[in-house]
């Protein structure tokens, strides 16, 4: 252990511990800016200075490991001017905008500039005057916001091992720049938006389209449907000052009613018809020797990704549709006909954890229904400002159910929402497909929490089938080079681009720690566990769906609505 | 009384470069050879003992430097010779590149004993490239000749910023990144290069070891200023009769410098400032004429012995003007890293050249000072550091020709 002095207080840390580190331990909160609970340190914006004796430069506290009987001083007047003039020149070469960003009132810089109390800058404001890029339908990037942090790059870097953003030039004019400085959609940008939580400010942000729905709901043809993707729930409460998972669903579901949706169903449905028919699939390719072994295909940042990075394995891809857009299939088709409403009137919208989804609704391929299947994808942010601006008391909104047909789910679909969760849900029902019999615990511990990768093997009545869970790119990427290399014996594997799961989707409130990823997953687990049916071939809708529309998994039906198939992404600086 | 003495430009004109004999007619690696037969250990207390202090600009002791990568656990090593040289108006490195390159390798090979390296790399300036072709035909006739031994030295030439002479940007951009400084600690003696135990020294600095090894350290510790012993290059610029260079103790002052040895102003005009340490440097004014040039003095008068450029100003020189193309300079060199030189660097422009144009006050001085003063302290590298010093000195030194241009 090592022993220090912080502003006079004794503290005792272990070694290797930082100064911010041992300062927190003291209960002293040292300002930062660049540094990032989860990336590694960068010491780049100078915000979290400090005096130790013996120095006659002021060190950075996030990079500078403390030392046996080191002197610190936190808050020293030669400390406050100089916090106070980096802020001042970060602020002098920002928009005066605070009022129309989108992170106003969760900004990292508006915090530091309030606690520093900043008022008469002495620098003149100036601003960069670059073009916004809103090259892709799911992020936008204001450089003109950028404080060049860099946290942005680690977590396209590290995280997500895709690398579509780098800087470029140097001194005043340094940027972050998509590959090459051409716009993000021509990079290997796969849309995650990992990068909007690690922004401090607003300099990455969704494309934001709440007055897509607005307008919807102003015209009187339209009948607005919603789907809501299971991983929302847990976190939307967030944005309306809850504790994460404390917004009931049914209070969540009688929100949605109250600014203005017509119809509240729930994707839920779709993710147990997706385990039905994934969970078949992959029966399917094990016993005729398919490719194996088979991914997971719901998470449509993982779809670019393999589409960009892994063109060779696309066959290995689960051709199930996510859920989302088996949803939209159906929404226009199977359910526009039970309501006995002109599907040319639905207007689909759906509420998702995912900035990727945006995209993956905007594939031209999807429109099985006769229509675009998905019209507007809003992320949970997006609902969360919503439902801000509706002025409900929610902890005083009543409970209300979602309508029929296609708003009944499992616990197996809520889980989807964290990493694992989708295995865990397909070995519920493959279980009891191949052996038979009733599954007794319907827990598969083994592929839930935060480590990277996950591996485990179930025996199916004698037949051992091997999975893997993946979640972050990164992760994905190391179990994809084994793939690829023929170097292991998975039969299932799945993968998640955001890590955590959807629960950590780059549409959640901004989330900058994992911790509040591993809490998100609790709630989820305890949504499940609360459940009175937990395996997706018990969903009674489900089962009325193959009654009615499908008859059999992997029909000719579910070829139409259900099923899709990907293709190599060529990106050029690959 | 200033006298030259050459240790490092010991054999400037008495050998050809490219003639590896020559060096060795000279004594030319005995030194590696009386080293080798030394243990590292012992090596590093006799550079520790001849007090030997970095000449690129930092002042570290030498010795003690090398005792860390000797102490750090690896199984790989390096030695790095700082060979940048991007400070304008100096060109020792070149010098001793040029007419002697051999003492160079010779000083890398007795460091890679001492520490336990196996491997060499010269970052050398971008625009040398004819340095660098002198360089590679004399690793080869040492290669040919087997006096490196198992030591392998490459060089590699820069990436043309002036950044990438810091040590740790110069570690980056030879591992193939953008030359940028890293936070310190850790320093690159403990992780440098690809995370090992590495030593960066400047040209100068191991072109002093072999003599060192020759004629120990109690020889060398005497000659010059006793807290930065040995002599210094000098690269006289400016408004002085002489342009040129010189080697000399470091006891010698800036006035024997400028007047002894680099024969005054020209044309009668009167001193105005000198700049020494290359542009990051202190304008010192007439007063302080008297402090040698070492380390500690000029610290000492708050300048800065730094690469040992020595840039003359008389009388009919602008001084707000000249500091204001310095600031330019460093709005332009700011590699963007940290944000206080990020934009303090450009910042510093822009209130110059209000100064400058007569569109300033006091107010803008003062604004100036503090983002200098801020600056110095909280700035993640040297450049950052120091860009301010040559507004923050002349400030101090020659207030008045600020004031004379406030509106
Ligand atoms: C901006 C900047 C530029 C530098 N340029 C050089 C250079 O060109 N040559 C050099 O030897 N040291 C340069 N240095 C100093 C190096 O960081 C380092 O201290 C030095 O190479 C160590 O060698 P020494 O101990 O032999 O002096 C520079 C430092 C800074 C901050
Ligand atoms: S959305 Fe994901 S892939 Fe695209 S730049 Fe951001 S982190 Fe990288
Ligand atoms: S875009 Fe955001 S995260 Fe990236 S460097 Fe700029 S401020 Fe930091
Ligand atoms: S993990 Fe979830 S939130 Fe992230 S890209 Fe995939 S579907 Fe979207
Ligand atoms: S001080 Fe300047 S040069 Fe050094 S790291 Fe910071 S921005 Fe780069
Ligand atoms: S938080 Fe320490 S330098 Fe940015």
């Amino acid at each position: 252990m090592i022993n220090l002095t912080i502003d006079g207080i004794q503290v005792s840390v272990p070694k290797g511990s930082t100064i911010l580190q041992a300062a927190a331990q003291a209960g002293i909160r040292i300002p930062t800016l660049c540094w990032h609970p989860d990336q590694a340190v960068k010491a780049n914006c100078r915000i979290c200075v400090c005096e130790v004796e013996g120095n006659r430069l002021l060190q950075a506290a996030c990079s500078t490991p403390v030392t046996d009987g080191m002197v610190v001083k936190t808050k020293t007047p030669k400390v406050i001017e100089a916090r106070t003039m980096i802020l001042e020149l970060i602020l002098a070469n920002h928009p005066q905008d605070c009022l129309n960003c989108i992170r106003n009132q969760n900004c990292e810089l508006q915090d530091l500039a309030a606690e520093y109390f900043i008022r008469d800058n002495p620098f003149e404001n100036k601003t960069r005057g670059y073009e916004l890029d809103r090259s892709t339908p799911s992020i936008v990037r204001d450089q003109n916001k950028c404080v060049l942090c860099r946290r942005c790059i680690d977590a396209c870097s590290v995280t997500q091992s895709v690398y579509a953003l780098g800087l470029e030039n140097r001194g005043v004019s340094s940027m972050v720049v998509p590959t090459l400085g051409e716009p993000l959609i021509e990079s290997p940008c796969v849309m995650c938006g990992q990068c909007i939580h690690a922004c401090p400010v607003g300099a990455i942000y969704e494309n934001e389209q709440i007055d897509e729905l607005l307008a919807a709901i102003a015209d009187p043809d339209k009948v607005v449907v919603t789907q809501i993707a299971p991983a929302v729930r847990v976190a939307l409460g967030e944005e309306i000052g809850m504790k994460t998972g404390d917004l009931p669903m049914e209070v969540l579901v009688n929100g949605l009613r109250q600014v203005g949706f017509d119809y509240v169903l729930h994707t839920n449905f779709t993710a147990d018809l997706t385990i039905i028919e994934e969970g078949n699939e992959l029966l399917k390719r094990l016993k005729e020797g398919g490719t194996l072994p088979m991914f997971t295909s719901c998470s449509p940042g993982w779809i670019n990704f393999c589409e960009t990075f892994y063109p060779d394995l696309i066959d290995n891809l689960s051709t199930c549709k996510s859920p989302q857009q088996m949803f939209g299939a159906l929404v226009k088709t199977y359910w526009a006909e039970k309501m006995n409403i002109d599907p040319g009137n639905i207007y689909s919208v759906s509420i998702m954890p995912c900035t990727a989804k945006k995209y993956e609704a905007s594939r031209p391929e999807m429109c099985d229904s006769g229509y675009r299947d998905v019209d507007l994808v809003l992320t949970t942010r997006e609902i969360g400002r919503l439902f801000r601006m509706s002025g409900i008391d929610f902890s005083k909104l009543a409970p209300s159910q979602f309508d029929p047909w296609m708003g009944q789910y499992t616990g197996a679909a809520v889980i989807f929402g964290a990493t694992g969760g989708v295995m865990e849900a397909a070995l519920r029902t493959v279980y009891e497909i191949v052996t038979e019999q009733e599954l007794q615990d319907v827990n598969f511990r083994m592929v839930r929490g935060m480590e990277g990768i996950k591996e485990a093997e179930v025996d199916l009545n004698g037949t051992v089938v091997k999975v893997a869970v993946a979640h972050g790119l990164s992760n994905a990427r190391k179990v994809m080079d084994q793939v690829r290399a023929g170097q292991c014996d998975y039969h299932f594997i799945e993968i998640m681009a955001c890590p955590g799961g959807c629960i950590g989707g780059g549409g959640q409130p901004i989330t900058k720690a994992n911790a509040k990823r591993a809490e998100r997953i609790d709630a989820i687990y305890i949504e499940d566990e609360g459940l009175p049916i937990r395996k997706s071939h018990n969903n009674p809708e489900v089962k009325m769906i193959y009654n009615e529309l499908l008859h059999e998994p992997l029909g000719y039906k579910s070829h139409e609505l259900l099923h899709t198939h990907y293709q190599f992404k060529n990106k050029k600086y690959l | 009384m200033a006298e030259e003495q050459r240790i490092v430009l010991r054999n400037y004109g008495k050998i050809d470069p490219l003639k590896i004999d020559d060096y060795i007619a000279q004594n030319g690696y005995k030194s590696l050879e009386k080293a080798r037969a030394m243990d590292p250990k012992a090596v590093i207390d006799e550079v520790k003992k001849s007090n030997l202090r970095g000449r690129g600009g930092a002042g570290f002791n030498c010795g003690q430097k090398w005792s860390f990568a000797y102490q750090a656990q690896a199984d790989e090593k390096y030695v790095v010779c700082n060979a940048d040289e991007g400070e304008p108006g100096t060109y020792k490195d070149r010098l001793i590149m040029e007419n002697d390159p051999h003492t160079l390798f010779e000083g890398m090979a007795i460091c890679a004993h001492a520490i336990g390296a196996k491997k060499g790399y010269i970052y050398c300036r971008g625009e040398y490239p004819y340095i660098v072709e002198i360089l590679k035909t004399a690793i080869s006739q040492a290669k040919e000749k087997g006096v490196l031994g198992d030591f392998d030295i490459e060089v590699r030439s820069g990436a043309g910023a002036y950044v990438c002479g810091e040590e740790t940007a110069l570690i980056e951009s030879l591992e193939g990144k953008r030359g940028e400084p890293r936070f310190k600690p850790p320093y690159p003696p403990s992780e440098g290069l690809w995370g090992k135990p590495t030593i960066v020294n400047n040209v100068e600095t191991f072109a002093n070891i072999p003599v060192i090894m020759d004629k120990g350290a109690e020889w060398f510790a005497a000659i010059g200023v006793p807290s930065y012993p040995g002599t210094k290059v000098v690269t006289l610029t400016g408004d002085v009769n002489n342009r040129t260079f010189f080697e000399v103790p470091t006891h010698t002052t800036i006035r024997e410098v400028i007047y002894k040895l680099g024969g005054g102003t020209p044309g009668g005009k009167k001193f105005k400032a000198v700049q020494i340490g290359g542009t990051s440097g202190a304008f010192i004014p007439e007063s302080q004429l008297d402090t040698p040039i070492a380390f500690d003095n000029m610290s000492a008068i708050g300048a800065t012995l730094g690469s040992g450029a020595v840039f003359v100003l008389d009388e009919t020189r602008e001084i707000v003007d000249t500091v204001t193309r310095i600031t330019g300079f460093f709005e332009h060199e700011s590699c963007g890293k940290c944000a206080p030189c990020r934009e303090g660097t450009a910042r510093c422009a822009e209130l110059m050249e209000k100064i400058n144009a007569g569109l300033g006050s006091q107010k803008d001085l003062n604004l100036l000072e503090k983002l200098g003063r801020v600056m110095t302290y909280s700035c993640l590298c040297g450049l950052g550091q120091a860009a301010p010093t040559p507004a923050l000195s002349t400030i101090k030194h020659f207030r008045a020709d600020y004031e004379a241009k406030f509106i």
